[in-house]
């Protein structure tokens, strides 16, 4: 039987309104003129009428709303009403929370198959033609998750939808996979993927021709085919997103890869020497060596304390975010999230970081997946709108503090945006003794052979099969709509508790994993691994292999009918696996359905060797761990310089004035304030938050955050980020360089110390199959291990995202190609002893002194002074002198801590001489002095002859993107403090702060006299109507 | 002798329990909020409560936290508070008889007012115009405000006004018309938004998500029951202010030391102090 429970407001109703406001924007002349919104569950269960009406009042508050049972409460009048619904088995966190309202009202469980549907009705009234709803039906809604229904005119009756999947029960078994084929034909099964018995293709394995043959060959040893689970794994398995193939394989000369020698490899050498000189008094007071965990883990992880460690991951989930932005960027932070709960035996997440890259939101040119204009890929708004809620939903929700972000608009990201999410974790190094048995390192993790495998969390559903697989294709006509999943934050949040506050100190599993790629196939798999042992002794045996044995016809799933290829690959969200000592389960069950967590035994793991799964009791795969893991063949990969040519911006461009200049950059988007982001994210959850996203009366957007995890030591952390994608037009070794270059600067500039900082780095490249990318990625590892390494900040975690490319057409049915620009993420974590010592990057008070430590080059290649002037980008791309940088950052460090000051003032001991600094980045000089005067709203007097540089012409003076520098204001009377730290570096003193509210600048003969409240609002002008 | 005194101020100390479980989020930093103040607190899952609701016997102040009780999926603190209802209304109702606190911070509040202990709704942020907002910029927010304390409340007792963050989506207080009138004249608004501290300096308006008479909180029970949008747990040190950094300055070129408490401490010290 199925009901269906209305529910409206009584009074007036903000999110109609909200509705009400966007749509007139868009459809100016529509003449609309009011708008109400009306809830709809629709129940596929058997209730009776009064347990209907119960589960009625109580998804309605008496206070403010009011239901129907029988009938739609549409409005007296409306011009059209459209109803949104989501698409059979998309995630529907709303229909979730109404069942379980309803269960514990009616006092029982929903019958299998049983389910709340929730949609939303949008009643408009204005001059609304069919054609027009329609239009803005399609503003509301996405097509590859969810359903529109408009009604033109006032409505008798609104049909009730059931969104209930339905599979063909036929696609529930083990297909045979035919390998006895020719190298066409095998080419074909890699790009489109298995044949259903349809004929149908499942879509891409993303299995080369190569990988293809050494499979065939695999199974023609033994005789045999692969059945369709086996393929489907080994394509997950070995694929881009999971081996990183692009990153481990041989280029060129580095036979070991460019991730072993320069992103390990910096690592390996910088802990090797931090290790032989213990740093002396520093902000670590400890061994030089903080790394704990690296490169092995879900998250690298540090020492934070004595009995902490703190860790850090950097997800990047593009493809999913260009089909759907919010589920893309829910599934994105909530994603990062369980790499946190899977590091060691689990860590608590305590911040949440982003970034989003994306096209302007007001380019509104139209493209296509398909010709004929079929498929549009969603606007540039649209996007930038859903992963800003995207984040929003996931962070808010988990109660973790998103502390940091930053937004970053380029063409080259309309194809495919880049959807950064980071999580820091905190972990105590070993859990507690006592009743709860011996205390145990908590970092580290083994699945023990004979050990149950247990799935807890959400249940399995079709969505995001072939995620991994996908997200290593480019963005085509081809991509599946399937690839997308959405989170649901509370399943994950009551997951989460499970573990953190309770099973993970009770001791009660060996080892935990996320399931995020390849679902089940990635989580097992891998855990797998450890459950074999070392060679027997003197047995002359290769070491065990681990294995398993995992029935997926025991897998809870959301809906009847999926394959076990489907099961066993499915990305559906918020589950984890875990290893469990057999004694353990009945407890660790317990804890779970205390929580209201889900939680299975799918399995065991073993030292089998083997990789065996079932379905009931037929074997549907069982194949060798060694082949699974490291069969993969070797590709080998072959660079090539590519010839580019940039052209200068004419000198006519240049000449133009500069306050006009400084006011146009400060409205551009790469500059100005993302405050309308900042707001809606809660920073202050967990009671952590030190500094503020954004900073100073002026409210500017920070490129760091210091938080204090523990209530009980004022110790620290910092975080940074660093991105230059800009430069990669021009120099792929100057953008990775100027990246680290940037983290790093940003965060000694709010306190950290270069002695106790770890950076992650995330590549997100496009083509990276073609010579010339690969020579530019090359490139830009090489920088990575030279600046990590001569700044001693060593990597501990990274990602990499290979291809960022979208085919598609144009409105005029033209073919195009869109890459996203090289991109790469540099995210630092630092540690301090005392976040009193935190720095800020406003102006304090009029009088103080103004510096600019470090030189100004001509270097406004790739800049944003550049981009505002046209097209050309210049050739003088920054370069970083890590050497002369380190010197100048090491005396910041110095000038804010106090520490090393032999002043006779106890205060200038504890707190230093320095009162607000500023890292100089994108929009350089000009837009720091800007920037802290907005953020203080105090003006400046500043003088900016006798820089120390080479940049000579005004406008490079102001908007160079020289790397190294920093704008310090000093506490009036302590000038020879700071002269004194800085003394044998490349420092000016430019000015003062003055309470005028006036920034004046007199460069050359240019004189330049702006009112702060006329830098503000054209800070704040790009976004100010979001 | 020593020994035997500390245990006997030990077992002054008054006992919370702090609700958590589907979604509430900010129970660890209530408890050491409690704790700074001199109280002893326990995170209790809501499902343990229910199991074992003679627990509540023992305790003298019950907290419902912040978080995203069920996501605010079907509205805001409303499956949480029908759980609360169904399966806790008598023992509430006993809890409340006796000389005991409870609070309500932000999803807590939502939760209670669902659950009928104090009276009012709390809906989707709807700023006024005159605040900054535009017709229908409903959103989640994240800010610091400034509150004036109207009404009598242990929990409020000797403060006059106070500056805290809120972060809610959900936080626009609404009353009908009578209900309102009754809960002024029985004195029942206990926290007012207002232009002060912090929201001058952050030059942002004082009421932040358009709540009916700007009001941030109410309490009921003769004051025993106090239900809040801002949060006064993450206002327990001064580096959480936002304007820390600056104020740190003027203590410095004074020569003063920097102060360690922040404004929201007071509430929890208050609680405590009710129980002497």
């Amino acid at each position: 039987m199925t009901h269906r429970i209305s529910v409206t407001s009584n009074i007036p109703d903000s999110r109609a309104q909200n509705y009400l406001r966007t749509l007139r924007e868009l459809f100016p002349k529509s003449g609309l003129s009011a708008a109400s919104l009306l809830q709809v569950y629709t129940i596929d269960a058997d209730l009776s009428a009064s347990e209907l009406r119960e589960a009625a009042e109580r998804l309605t508050n008496p206070i403010t709303e009011r239901f129907s049972t029988t009938q739609i409460p549409a409005p007296d009048s409306y011009s059209c009403a459209i109803e949104i619904g989501f698409l059979a088995g998309v995630t529907d966190n709303v229909g979730h929370t109404a069942r379980q309202t309803i269960e514990d009202c009616i006092g029982r469980e929903f019958a299998e198959g049983e389910s709340v549907y929730s949609s939303y009705i949008l009643f408009l009234t204005g001059e609304i033609t069919s054609e027009i709803a329609q239009s803005m039906a399609r503003e509301l809604y996405n097509p590859l998750i969810e359903r529109a229904t408009v009604f033109s005119g006032v409505q008798k009756d609104f049909p009730i939808v059931v969104p209930k999947v339905k599979l063909a029960s036929s696609e529930a078994s083990v297909a045979e996979v035919n390998l006895n084929v020719d190298a066409a034909e095998l080419e074909k099964l890699g790009k489109e993927g298995i044949k259903d018995s349809s004929g149908v293709r499942r879509g891409p394995l993303s299995l080369s021709l190569k990988q293809l043959q050494v499979i065939q060959n695999h199974f023609s040893k033994r005789k045999r085919n692969p059945t369709d689970i086996e393929l489907e794994s080994l394509a997950q398995t070995w694929s881009e997103h999971c081996k990183h193939t692009i990153f481990a394989d041989p280029l060129d000369e580095i036979k070991e890869g460019i991730y072993r020698k320069y992103i390990k490899g910096a690592t390996g050498k910088i802990r090797k020497e931090k290790a032989k000189k213990p740093v002396r008094g520093t902000a670590s007071n400890g061994p030089g060596d903080f790394c704990v965990s690296v490169f092995t883990d879900n998250s690298g992880a540090i020492a934070f304390d004595d009995r902490y460690l703190v860790t850090h991951k950097v997800e990047t989930h593009n493809s999913p975010s260009a089909l759907d932005p919010f589920g893309g960027s829910v599934t994105a932070i909530v994603g990062v999230n369980r790499d946190t709960l899977g590091f060691g035996l689990g860590a608590k997440p305590i911040v949440n970081v982003y970034g989003f890259c994306v096209a302007d939101p007001n380019d509104t040119t139209a493209l296509y997946r398909y010709s004929e204009r079929k498929q549009p890929l969603l606007p540039a708004r649209r996007i930038l709108e859903g992963v800003v809620r995207g984040i929003n939903a996931g962070g808010n929700q988990s109660g973790i503090p998103t502390a940091l972000g930053f937004l970053a608009v380029d063409p080259s990201y309309r194809g495919k945006p880049l959807i950064y999410g980071g999580t820091i974790g905190l972990i105590p190094r070993k859990s507690p003794s006592g009743s709860r048995g011996r205390p145990r390192k908590l970092y580290e993790k083994r699945a023990q052979a004979g050990d149950y495998i247990v799935m807890v969390g959400g249940r399995v559903g079709a969505d995001g099969i072939h995620g991994a697989t996908f997200s290593s294709e480019s963005l085509s006509s081809g991509s599946p709509a399937t690839a997308v999943q959405i989170g649901d934050p509370i399943t994950q949040k009551k997951l989460s508790d499970a573990i953190i506050r309770e099973a993970r100190d009770a001791g009660l599993y060996s080892s935990i994993t996320d399931n995020g790629a390849g679902g089940l196939s990635g989580a097992v798999g891998e855990m797998a691994k450890e459950s074999g042992g070392p060679s027997p002794r003197r047995s002359g045996l290769r070491p065990r292999e681990g294995g398993c044995i995992v029935d997926l016809s025991t897998v809870p799933l959301k809906y009847p009918g999926l394959a076990p290829w489907q099961i066993w690959l499915s990305e559906s969200q918020e589950r984890m696996t875990l290893a469990v000592p057999k004694k353990n389960w009945t407890a660790l069950k317990k804890i779970f359905d205390r929580h209201n967590v889900e939680a299975t035994r799918i399995g065991t793991f073993t030292n089998s060797g083997r990789c065996i799964v079932k379905f009931g009791k037929e074997k549907v795969m069982d194949m060798e761990m060694s082949f699974l893991h490291d069969g993969r063949p070797i590709e080998v990969q072959k660079s090539k310089k590519p010839a580019r040519v940039n052209s200068e911006p004419p000198a006519a461009a240049r000449s133009s004035d500069l306050s006009e200049s400084l006011l146009k950059m400060l409205a551009r988007p790469n500059i100005g304030s993302i405050s309308f982001i900042s707001e809606q994210y809660d920073h202050e959850v967990q009671g952590s938050s030190v500094t503020k996203p954004l900073e100073g009366k002026g409210r500017v957007n920070a490129d760091s955050a210091v938080l204090q995890p523990l209530p009980d030591t004022n110790r620290g952390i910092v975080l940074a980020h660093g991105y230059c994608p800009w430069y990669s037009g021009i120099d792929t070794y100057a953008m990775a360089a100027a990246s680290i270059d940037t983290a790093i600067r940003n965060a000694v500039c709010a306190g950290a110390s270069r002695d106790y900082l770890a950076i992650l780095d995330n590549f997100c490249w496009s083509s990276s199959n073609t010579p010339e990318r690969l020579y530019e990625l090359k490139e830009s590892a090489r920088a990575c291990f030279d600046i990590a390494t001569a700044y001693g900040t060593p990597f501990i975690s990274g990602k990499d995202s290979m291809f960022n490319d979208f085919r598609g057409f144009t409105e005029d049915g033209k073919k195009i190609q869109i890459s996203a620009q090289p991109t790469l993420l540099i995210s630092a974590l630092g540690v301090i002893p005392d976040v009193t010592k935190a720095m800020t990057i406003d102006f304090k008070q009029a009088g103080d002194l103004i510096y600019l430590v470090g030189e100004t080059n001509d270097e406004l290649g790739a800049s944003e002074y550049f981009a505002m002037l046209g097209e050309e980008k210049g050739n003088l791309v920054p370069i970083v002198d890590a050497k002369k940088n380190a010197r100048i950052y090491d005396a910041l460090s110095r000038a804010i801590s106090g520490k090393g000051h032999t002043h006779i003032l106890e205060n200038v001991r504890m707190f230093g001489c320095v009162a607000s600094a500023i890292s100089l980045g994108r929009g350089g000089l000009g837009v720091a002095l800007a920037k802290s005067c907005v953020a203080g709203q105090l003006g400046a007097s500043v003088n900016l002859k006798n820089i120390p540089g080479d940049a000579k012409q005004d406008d490079s003076i102001l908007f160079s993107e020289s790397q190294g520098r920093v704008l310090v204001s000093v506490r009036a009377g302590h000038e020879k403090e700071f002269e004194n730290i800085v003394r044998k570096l490349p420092f000016v003193k430019i000015g003062t702060t003055t309470d005028n509210s006036n920034l004046t600048l007199s460069i050359g003969r240019q004189y330049a006299d702006i009112s702060v409240y006329e830098l503000t609002q054209a800070y704040k002008s790009f976004f100010k109507n979001w | 002798m020593a020994q035997r005194k500390s245990e006997e101020k030990r077992m002054k100390k008054p006992q919370v329990i702090i609700f958590s479980g589907y979604g509430l989020n900010t129970e660890d930093e209530t408890k050491t909020a409690f704790e700074m103040a001199g109280a002893t607190a326990d995170i209790v899952h809501i499902n343990d409560i229910i199991a074992r609701p003679a627990i509540l016997k023992k305790a003298q102040i019950i907290v419902f936290p912040g978080g995203f009780s069920y996501g605010d999926d079907t509205g805001s603190g409303k499956a949480y508070g029908n759980r609360l209802k169904h399966h806790l209304g008598k023992e509430l109702e006993e809890f409340l008889s006796r000389d005991t606190l409870m609070l309500g911070i932000c999803n807590g509040f939502q939760i209670i007012t669902s659950a009928g202990i104090l009276p009012g709704a709390l809906i989707a942020n709807d700023p006024t115009p005159q605040d900054g907002g535009r017709a229908g910029s409903a959103r989640y927010i994240c800010r610091w405000v400034d509150l004036e304390i109207k009404g009598e409340s242990p929990w409020l007792k000797g403060i006059k006004t106070i500056s805290v963050p809120i972060a809610h989506g959900e936080g626009k207080y609404y009353v009908p018309k009578e209900t309102l009138e009754k809960i002024k004249s029985e004195g029942a608004i206990a926290l007012q938004y207002f232009g002060g501290e912090t929201s001058k300096h952050l030059n942002l308006p004082a009421n932040p998500n358009g709540s009916l008479e700007n009001i941030a909180g109410i309490t009921g029970y003769g004051g025993r029951v106090l239900g809040l949008m801002p949060h006064p747990e993450r206002a327990v040190r001064f580096t959480q202010l936002p304007h820390w950094t600056y104020l740190r300055e003027s203590y410095i070129r004074q020569g003063a030391p920097l102060p360690q408490e922040g404004p929201g401490l007071q509430i929890f010290k208050n609680a405590v102090r009710y129980f002497d």
